[in-house]
């Protein structure tokens, strides 16, 4: 690993470039011009999960099928994530271009924008950019229509599967896999579901090459990524930086001098304690992250943090599977009683075993990652869980 | 329940009568009456001839879609650890010392409600609070006195 100091880059937010020009340009392109040059820069969703954007458009462009979507997640719900909320509401018609882009290179008609319910608040605005966003397509005599819909304040219609459960007007839970959206999306036609900022990185693509893009960061993670930085720092904030930094780098620049972990990710996310900094890579090589990063320094009880993410999970768990409706609820419970004094320590490994079962026999991301942030901290704060 | 009835018809309208309309309209009805009676779920379905089961089973699952009566302004503070560190706490106790409720509970003159969520995605700038729709960042007791105030008079 060669070593890397922190990069900022500009390029979500970045405003040297008209979006309709962008537009008008990327419209011109052939669509296996335009799908090559995803694929080639290595981007990956931007969400969390990391599938190759570009492998994701190809897929949906090659089924046969009448009626197809681009779906664009704008559910940010990922605890310590606030990006997706800035994006919108500085940049919006680079989302909405990502979107046309895509719809041109899997052959859709309409777009469908997920909007959380607690960015209510944002759907005037965004209303408004998408009216000139469609002017914009008039004029270039390009047929792509987008809707915006909005949620209720459930975290699980992030889970692409049941976002689509909730745009169809049922719960929101999540469906088994296979089918993939690919396949089988929204309204059960093929249907790309992307990330906000994973859309906005694909309509810049097409404006500064795969090759720029894919200069950027390592192997592993190609470009750059759009960090929400919180908690005990002096800076929290939105920082656009180059991935595959080491975390090092990373609480040099933004804690507070007296950083004792990093929960990288978010709830659903990886703690890294102090003595792990050095050899953690932020990346799909190291530890990925959606963009949430909070810092935590010695003043803070792990128990806290712990309780804090396993309270949410218990309440945002769909309650659809027993592996995570109950296990989230003895997570809780254990720790709680651990922490009493009514279990004994050795209790938690109990705990942790009932983690990775969840990691196994859960039937989508939420309870499948609940393990992550539970077992990265039992197992380097464990001290903390007991006295 | 004249009104609602003709409400659900209004959002039906608007919003279409497929399955797909559902959500729209359950939202624009906690926007207009802040949350869905067992009423207004059965004028839905009758609407949309659907089941009642159905509407029940889809506005029961989201929390922005209260099932029981809520005051005018429903306050959401958020509970996730970030803000938690920024004194949300104190924050909190402050609420229930001005409106004279607990967590969950509505104001005698169903005015307000007061509720925990999850991230509002207000991070670095925490503590945070939805008021109905409306975003309050950075909070502090002084802040909230006055915010509330505000709302009292209205």
């Amino acid at each position: 690993m060669p070593d890397k100091k922190l990069k900022r880059v500009d390029l979500i937010f970045s405003e040297e470039c008209s979006c309709k020009d962008v537009l008008a340009d990327g419209l011109k392109k052939s669509n296996e011009e335009l799908l090559n040059e995803i694929l080639d820069s290595g981007l990956r969703g931007r969400g969390g999960a990391g599938f190759p954007t570009g492998l994701k458009w190809k897929f949906t462009a090659q089924e046969k099928a009448e009626e197809k979507y681009v779906v664009c997640n704008a559910d940010e719900g990922e605890p310590g994530t606030f990006k997706d909320r800035e994006i919108l509401s500085r940049v919006p018609l680079k989302v909405f271009g990502g979107m046309a882009m895509c719809a041109k290179v899997i052959g859709a008609k309409h777009g469908y924008l997920y909007l959380r319910g607690e960015y209510q608040f944002l759907k005037n605005d965004l209303q408004k950019a998408l009216d000139e966003f469609h002017s914009y397509l008039k004029e270039m005599d390009f047929d792509f229509q987008i809707h915006i819909l909005m949620g209720s304040g459930a975290y699980i219609c992030g889970e692409e599967s049941a976002l689509f459960e909730s745009m169809e007007g049922k719960r929101g839970e999540p469906r088994n896999k296979p089918p993939y959206p690919t396949v089988a999306g929204f309204r059960n036609k093929p249907t790309v579901i992307n990330n906000v900022e994973t859309l906005v990185y694909s309509f810049m693509i097409t404006r500064i090459g795969a090759k720029t893009f894919h200069d950027l960061g390592t192997a592993d993670s190609r470009g750059s990524k759009v960090f929400s930085v919180s908690g005990d720092t002096p800076i929290p904030g939105i920082y656009e930086l180059e991935l595959g930094m080491p975390l090092e780098d990373f609480v040099e620049e933004f804690g507070d001098g007296d950083t004792k972990a990093v929960q990288v990710g978010g709830a659903a996310g990886f703690c890294v304690p102090r003595k792990k900094f050095k050899d953690t890579i932020i990346g799909f090589e190291g530890v990925p992250t959606g963009g949430s990063m909070m810092i935590f320094n010695s003043s803070r009880s792990m128990y806290n943090v712990l309780k804090n993410y396993v309270e949410f999970f218990e309440e945002e768990s769909c309650g659809q599977c027993t592996p995570c409706r109950v296990g989230c609820q003895q997570l809780k419970h254990g720790i709680e009683a651990v922490k009493r004094g009514d279990k004994s320590a050795a209790y938690l490994d109990t705990l942790q075993k009932l983690a990775e079962t969840m990691k196994v026999t859960a039937k989508c991301g939420l309870g499948q990652s609940v393990a992550n942030s539970f077992s990265s901290i039992v197992d380097n704060f464990k001290e903390e869980m007991i006295y | 329940m004249p009104e609602i009835k003709e409400l659900v018809k209004q959002l039906a309208d608007e919003h279409g009568r497929t399955r797909e309309s559902l959500l729209p309209i359950l939202q624009g009805i906690v926007s207009e009456e802040r949350y869905v009676s067992d009423f207004a779920m059965t004028e839905v379905a009758r609407e949309l001839d659907m089941s009642a089961a159905l509407v029940y089973g889809t506005a029961t699952f989201y929390s922005f879609l209260d099932t029981q009566p809520r005051g005018e302004f429903v306050i959401r503070l958020c509970r996730t650890i970030t803000c938690d560190m920024k004194g949300k706490k104190q924050i909190l106790k402050t609420l229930e010392d001005l409106l004279k409720i607990d967590v969950g509970e509505t104001t005698k003159d169903s005015k307000f409600t007061l509720l925990e969520t999850n991230c509002l995605g207000w991070c670095h700038k925490g503590p945070a609070m939805l008021i109905n729709d409306e975003i309050y960042t950075d909070l502090t007791p002084e802040k909230v006195n006055e915010i509330i105030g505000e709302y009292m008079k209205k």
